[in-house]
């Protein structure tokens, strides 16, 4: 009688836990329409907020910046959300410990192609840089293998890729993550070759730590599913103040600056522009979330897409704070070697692409 | 008594890992000690790529994240 009520116990016990999987996949199944059917009436719903509602007239100043920022934000917001759900639960798959093993014994130009590759969908965090620099050092992976990792992980992240996606369309996204990749993958590269080990700190080299094999986790779908949603309240609940500034911000670009205003600037005459966005965007720190709207409406003033994406690049790839941190590993002539071969590739792209369009 | 160290120096998600275990250990009575270990070399001596680290009883549980409440109960509790 005993193992008879154990048995039903555990059939109970496992209907429930297949009940509660199929619940959350038919959250997200539900979901899925609603935000759909949110994202297709966006256009009609702004127009009747603006048109209808506040009978603002057409095609003045005021009426583009208020269209926008209404039509924009939520856009945006919607996207990310979505992105930012789909990355969580992908990430889930990676740890930076299987791209470790992943990479080791790899030969140069392979190992830069794979570690940039798996920079993007690592779960990386640009605080946890040194011990990751110091454990990808410590299994023998090359200098320039992991600056390739060090490079694409912050540099094409998911939050500039809905950005670009949501603002500028998929073209430009496509085209951002393919240069951040090249860019990654050549500069990698080169650091590789030029053999800078030598500017390693010392200290770095005489770590001995322990291949810990941290039990991996068996996460069922559930499992997944909350890690996407947390990632969702994490990002979201982190960026989203700086998306809504930066595209009130941009709108009021859009309706207030006169055509062609940074056509001198920022156009792609200027050749100068280039070099000049890399070198103000290196110590700037702006996540892409606030500088991309920015970005997009200075595009349609008469900046060319090469000094946008080049600026756009150098804020979110090169960030002083990161360098501070890789500072305690690395020496100063290999911190400056590598801004300056990252920054000489952004530059190149963006010189290119003035070309090109 | 558990000896547990949290592993990572000033991440957003070091502290709040800190703050939860530290708040886990007084609601429930666990005898416990908790150290923050932020020193680098102290912390790539258990082999962890991201931060935060949690180490119960010396031994790595978790890397890189902030596990459920559950989950590190049911490690404080068995350690």
């Amino acid at each position: 009688m005993i193992t008879c009520g154990i048995v039903r116990f555990d059939f109970i016990a496992i209907t429930m836990k297949q009940l509660s999987t199929v619940n959350k996949i038919g959250m997200v199944v539900l979901f899925l329409p609603i935000w759909i059917a949110l994202y297709l009436s966006l256009d009609q719903l702004t127009r009747f907020i603006v048109h209808s509602l506040l009978s603002m007239p057409e095609d003045e100043h005021l009426t583009t910046a208020v269209f926008f920022f209404i039509y924009e934000v939520p856009k945006v917001l919607l996207l990310l959300t979505l992105i930012v759900f789909v990355v969580g639960i992908i990430r889930t798959y990676f740890s930076p410990e299987k791209t470790r093993a992943a990479l080791e014994g790899k030969p140069l130009f392979v190992g830069n192609v794979m570690a940039s590759s798996l920079g993007i969908v690592t779960p990386f965090c640009s605080c946890s840089a040194i011990p990751l620099f110091l454990g990808f050092v410590e299994a023998g992976i090359p200098l320039g293998i992991t600056f390739s990792f060090l490079i694409a992980a912050p540099m094409i992240n998911e939050v500039a890729i809905v950005l670009l996606f949501g603002l500028f369309g998929w073209e430009t996204a496509l085209l951002y993550v393919l240069m951040g990749l090249i860019i990654a993958i050549t500069s990698g590269w080169v650091i590789g070759t030029l053999k800078l080990e030598r500017y390693v700190e010392e200290w770095v080299y005489k770590i001995k730590s322990p291949h810990v094999s941290i039990n991996e986790e068996t996460l069922t779908i559930n499992d997944r599913i909350d890690r996407g949603w947390d990632a969702v309240k994490e990002v979201v609940g982190k960026v989203w103040i700086y998306i809504v500034l930066g595209i009130a911000v941009g709108a009021g670009v859009h309706g207030y600056v006169p055509e062609n205003f940074m056509a001198s600037i920022m156009g792609k005459d200027a050749w100068w522009s280039v070099p000049l966005s890399v070198l103000i965007g290196i110590p700037m720190y702006s996540n892409a979330a606030g500088i991309i709207p920015i970005v997009q409406a200075l595009l349609g003033k008469g900046a060319s897409l090469g000094t946008a994406l080049a600026f756009m690049m150098s804020v979110i790839g090169l960030s002083l704070p990161e360098m501070i941190i890789l500072k305690k590993v690395l020496k100063i002539q290999l911190i400056a070697a590598f801004a300056g071969i990252v920054g000489i590739g952004i530059m190149i792209v963006g010189f290119i692409f003035n070309a090109i369009y | 008594m558990t000896a547990v160290k949290i592993l990572g120096s000033g991440c957003a998600k070091c502290k709040t890992l800190h703050a939860r275990v530290q708040e886990l250990i007084t609601q429930n009575n666990i005898m416990a000690t908790v150290i923050k270990v932020e020193d680098l070399v102290e912390i790539m001596k258990y082999g962890i790529l991201s931060t935060p680290g949690l180490v119960v009883n010396e031994q790595v549980k978790s890397a890189g994240s902030v596990p459920k409440d559950e989950q590190i109960l049911a490690w404080l509790k068995e350690g």
